[in-house]
């Protein structure tokens, strides 16, 4: 028997959403790189909700696309129906959620991977890691080939030793019955990798046939969709969308449930994985909340091509007949068929705490690890960190510094900071709320943040690099404009503020101050701007907001400097905390054991107090 | 390196009458200039030269707090080599106090324990050979500040505190998921039930401030513990200082099961005294806890006061107390000189190893405590007993903290005025939550996640 060996640059591990914005990153940097799936039609597969984006998620995607990722392009190819969330709130917490097309999705991502150069697709298991003198050399696969290569990125997301579950019913497979890859985490834990086991699930899909929408609330795209891609042309995502539906459980519904629910395996301990508080079991809910009488259930359409819905809001691992008793007590799913069973899924995962900040492990050169593999959850969470794993295997190849957002630049810093820095006990979902700087961090000037970095690092064009340039001088120059144009108190002026409900001016103002009026803005003082230029809707919205609320941006830049000064002390990698007197043996023990890059990352660690950082300060001096 | 502004109050709070104020960074003569005041009201501390001295008024608000002289001392040519000024405050511990207070109210920001020593080494001023001791000062002066912010804020204070997090925690808790799960919270109608709510807890939290302006927030005074073995009579001596029947006394040994706690004025010092439970080996649960209590408060103390029962020979409790008196200061108390003796003064004294004084007292007939007094002024006047200035700092510290959180209240009221949206509310939300955490040793860590997942039902 011969031996196939192959030659590469870098392997990707699974081909879900990380996977393949690993494997685009590394290929579109000139890596010549392999990509790994157990089955090639579940390339960006989308085995949970239909959706991308939601609060802060939408961030994220956003963040992908102004570094030169493909989540976004892909998304806007591929929707069904778009709302931009929170539109009422501050412009901090917009956020885009847009219902996908779930084939389409995938098949538009494997057209994309498949014409791109540099980028092989193999449908093949890996169930080795080779490893020489701690640096990564190669992977095996299960048909026994080798690819050498000089770096790996692991996404295997949800595959591993998986396990579906529900009432008496356990399937040794992936999500949506796909094959599980039962070898890759045995080899990785002879490499002294540390491993831990989550828990997910998903609720069942229902024939579209068999639901009235008589009793639910329909539930509308935005008029005018907003596009997630900054290059993304927003005429051409104006068209017809579908809905989704809004439902409720009832009393019965939870009566079911727990009647039955010592038959549900997450109570009866036949489930060990840890599972999210912020995606809970529709059983968890009705245990948790017993005070709620009703809970909501949105049935949102799979695709176009199909007729299954999504029962968001309803999943479970309780046995089949509860699951259909339970489904069909809720208004308008009476006659509901299930297509597929809710389940919930195990799978190995790593403890993210062995990776650097780069994703790159601490231990092993060359390796690297993203998305639900390092114990996040979320199709956006797992593009983001796919992104940035395989940029800097790429990078660490071509000799670079790897690429790091800090948690002041990009929410995908915060992401991967919370990872790799604090202990996470389930899977990890993003919230605005764990970005302490969140009103710098916001959707709509990710292109302003960070496609600067996106271009120094080769994944952006020169074209749409210059455009960003002009669109930031365009920004600055009619900011200066507006803070230094004053107006008097002219007749329509006046006229102008009583229609607003906006006190009268007694002596000559800038616009800038009209601009912070709460009942004003930089689009309706159009009327008396009279030197305004022609400038782009996305220009506009720019200046608005960093005019309106610049009070609040200000503060926040100056905490962000206080921050950096702390994350721009590092930390040698050679240091040795033990030789250290005066740190306290916690500090010392969790200092060794995860070693942070920076003072700024270990006052982030639990059990490192500020007297701690103090002694680590004197003795970097 | 280090851009802010810190104070601190820099001397121990002895009994030398004059405690300096600290003030180093780059605003120190801006914050200096606010608020001090020369005689003819013109001078300004940032037009006068390096390391000269002025003579002048510390003013809060147009009241003057204390008459002080001024020091300047220029960057780099001070101990930290930053801009320094130097308040000597002439009026006691409650000046000195109260001038920190008004320095913090302009500007400069709490120095951290042992932040002077540190900035002083991080700018070069002290050589790595001393880095070590630096070390020590951090620690030490950290594990002080951590134990005082809890063990010395009173009870109800710590309480109040928490109570007014928790609440805060909520709200931010709500508004959060709604922006998180905005299909499923409304926020219709929250900004003025958060107003509402805001007031109430900004009330709650200025009475709190109130309070602390009397100088009641934390315990200030010399630390002193009594120690002895069960029924030496500490808990009589206790009655006799503090003049009135506060401890419960018995002759059955193990009365004092807890901690008694009590401020006495004693020739003009003022001694915060605890009685502990006897040090014992004991079988009894609730009484171990006491004798754990009493071997904490003795490691923090300023002063011990070791009371030997002259009726009983010394014994295997008396060794175990021995083992807790190792670099403290302490004045042994010989009891019961109204019972027939069985040890002398010369026998303690040769058992202590001539470490401590003795004096012969009887709690039961009130003798022997003109001699003590006597002892404790002479000890403070000289300096060798004087309590931990961080006792201090963590006090006016906290009350920053407290008007801090009360600032960013005042700014969620605002941006509710305004209009502003849900999202800014929270920030100050979170602000004054984590200033009132830091009152008492709290930090914020995960505690607005863990809230969000407890109380509201997330998620699809």
């Amino acid at each position: 028997m011969s031996l196939v060996e192959e030659y590469v640059d870098v392997v990707v591990v699974g081909a879900g959403h990380a996977g393949c914005e690993a494997a685009l990153a590394s290929a579109r940097l000139g890596m010549k790189t392999a990509i790994f799936t157990v089955s090639v039609d579940s390339i960006a597969l989308m085995p949970c909700n239909p959706n991308i984006g939601g609060s802060s998620k939408g961030h994220l995607v956003r963040e992908v696309d102004a570094l030169g990722g493909e989540m976004g392009k892909n998304i806007d190819k591929t929707f069904i129906q778009s709302k931009m969330l929170n539109r009422s709130k501050g412009p901090a917490v917009h956020s885009l959620r847009a219902q996908a097309d779930k084939a389409d999705y995938t098949r538009s991502m494997r057209q994309v991977l498949e014409q791109t150069e540099n980028l092989m697709i193999k449908q093949l298991e890996v169930t080795d890691l080779l490893v020489e003198d701690g640096r990564i050399v190669g992977v095996k696969t299960y048909s026994g080939s080798i690819f050498h290569c000089k770096a790996v990125v692991l996404c295997a997301g949800t595959y591993s030793k998986a396990r579906c579950i529900y009432g008496d019913v356990s399937m040794q497979t992936g999500p949506n019955g796909l094959a599980a890859a039962n070898h890759l985490t045995d080899s990785m834990r002879a490499l002294g990798i540390e491993l831990r086991r989550f828990k997910t699930g998903t609720p069942a899909r229902i024939a579209g046939p068999s639901i009235d929408y008589s009793k639910m609330e329909e539930q509308k795209g935005d008029e005018r969709v907003v596009p997630f891609s900054f290059t993304t042309d927003p005429e051409s995502v104006q068209k017809e969308q579908v809905s989704c539906w809004l439902t409720y459980t009832n009393e019965t519904t939870h009566e079911i449930i727990r009647k039955n629910i010592d038959r549900s395996p997450l109570f009866s301990g036949r489930i060990e994985g840890t599972g999210p508080r912020y995606c809970p079991s529709i059983e968890d809910k009705v245990v948790k909340f017993a005070d709620k009488t009703r809970h909501q259930v949105f049935i949102e359409p799979e695709g176009i091509h199909t007729n299954e819905m999504y029962i968001s809001g309803m999943s479970s691992s309780l046995p089949e007949d509860v699951q259909i008793a339970m489904y069909r007590s809720v208004p308008g799913l009476e006659h509901a068929r299930i297509v597929k069973n809710a389940y919930a899924i195990e799978y190995d995962c790593i403890d993210a705490r062995q990776l650097k900040l780069s994703l790159e492990f601490k231990e092993i050169g060359g390796l690297f690890s993203a998305g639900q593999f390092n114990g996040s959850s979320g199709y956006e969470e797992a593009a983001a960190q796919g992104l940035i794993a395989g940029i800097n295997a790429a990078r660490l190849i071509q000799g670079k510094d790897p690429l790091i957002l800090d948690r002041s630049e990009a929410y995908i810093g915060v992401l991967i900071d919370d990872l790799v820095t604090k202990e996470n006990t389930e899977p990890y979902r993003m919230m605005t709320s764990r970005a302490e700087y969140r009103l710098l961090l916001r959707q709509d000037n990710a292109d302003l943040r960070l496609t600067e970095k996106g271009y120094e690092i080769g994944l952006i064009d020169e074209e749409r690099y210059q455009r960003l340039l002009k669109k930031k001088e365009q920004i600055a120059q009619e900011i200066e404009r507006v803070e230094h144009t004053f107006i008097g108190d002219h007749e329509d002026v006046q006229e102008f503020l009583q229609k607003h409900e906006s006190t009268r001016l007694k002596s000559s103002i800038s616009l800038g101050e009209l601009v912070r009026r709460p009942e004003l803005s930089y689009d309706l003082l159009s009327e008396i701007d009279r030197s305004r230029p022609d400038l782009p809707e996305d220009v506009c919205n720019q200046v608005n907001i960093s005019i309106k609320y610049k009070g609040y941006l200000d503060r926040q830049m100056k905490q962000v400097e206080q921050f950096k000064k702390l994350e721009k002390k590092r930390i040698p990698e050679t240091i040795d905390y033990n030789q250290i007197s005066g740190l306290r043996i916690e500090a010392q023990q969790k200092l060794s054991k995860y070693r942070p890059a920076s003072i700024g990352q270990a006052s982030r660690i639990a059990g490192v107090s500020p007297a701690d950082i103090s002694v680590l300060l004197i003795h970097l001096k | 390196m280090q851009e802010d502004t810190i104070a601190a109050i820099s001397t121990a709070m002895g009994g030398s009458g004059i405690g300096i104020v600290r003030i180093s960074g780059p605003e120190a003569l801006t914050v200096g200039d606010r608020v001090f005041f020369s005689p003819g009201g013109k001078k300004r501390l940032i037009d006068q030269k390096s390391h000269t001295i002025h003579y002048g008024y510390i003013r809060d608000e147009g009241q003057t707090v204390d008459e002080v002289l001024v020091s300047l001392m220029l960057a780099p040519r001070s101990f930290t080599a930053e801009d320094t000024v130097e308040i000597n405050c002439h009026g006691g511990v409650y000046a000195t106090r109260r001038v920190l207070e008004t320095v913090l109210k302009n500007g400069a920001r709490p120095a951290s324990p042992g932040e002077f020593t540190k900035r002083a080494f991080l700018n070069g001023r002290i050589d790595l050979a001393q880095a070590e001791s630096v070390i020590d000062v951090i620690q030490a002066k950290n594990e002080y500040a951590l134990r005082s912010s809890v063990s010395q804020l009173k009870g109800s204070l710590s309480r109040k505190v928490n109570q007014l997090r928790e609440q805060i925690l909520y709200e931010t808790a709500f508004i959060e998921s709604a922006l998180d799960d905005p299909e499923h919270y409304s926020l219709d109608g929250y900004p003025e039930r958060l107003r509402t709510r805001t007031e109430e807890l900004l009330n709650e939290m200025e009475s709190l401030i109130a309070s602390a302006d009397n100088g009641r927030m934390i315990r200030e005074g010399i630390q002193t513990v009594i120690l002895g073995k069960p029924n030496a009579g500490k808990s009589s001596l206790l009655n006799v200082l503090a003049g009135e029947d506060r401890a419960i006394v018995t002759d059955i040994a193990g009365t004092t099961r807890d901690t008694l706690e009590e401020t006495i004025t004693l020739g003009g010092i003022t001694l915060n005294v605890v009685d502990t439970a006897g040090i014992r080996s004991t079988e009894d649960r609730i009484e171990q806890i006491g004798v754990e209590k009493a071997k904490d408060k003795a490691e923090a103390a300023d002063l011990i006061l070791y009371i030997a029962d002259s009726s009983r020979t010394m014994d295997e409790n008396d060794e175990k107390i021995l083992a807790l008196l190792d670099g403290k200061n302490t004045i042994v108390l010989l009891n019961k000189s109204d019972l027939p003796s069985v040890i002398t003064k010369e026998d303690v004294r040769e058992y202590t190893k001539n470490r401590f004084p003795v004096i012969e007292v009887s709690a039961k007939k009130e003798t022997g405590f003109d001699e003590f007094e006597r002892l404790l002024k002479e000890m403070f006047y000289h300096g060798e007993i004087s309590f931990n200035d961080e006792v201090i700092i963590t006090g006016a510290r906290q009350k920053a903290e407290l008007v801090s959180a009360a600032s960013s209240l005042r700014k969620v009221l605002e941006s509710i005025s305004m209009g502003l949206p849900e999202d800014f509310f929270t920030i100050d939300l979170m602000d004054a939550y984590s200033a009132l955490g830091r009152v008492i040793g709290k930090e914020v860590g995960e505690d607005l996640v863990n809230e969000i997942f407890s109380r509201f039902c997330m998620g699809k």
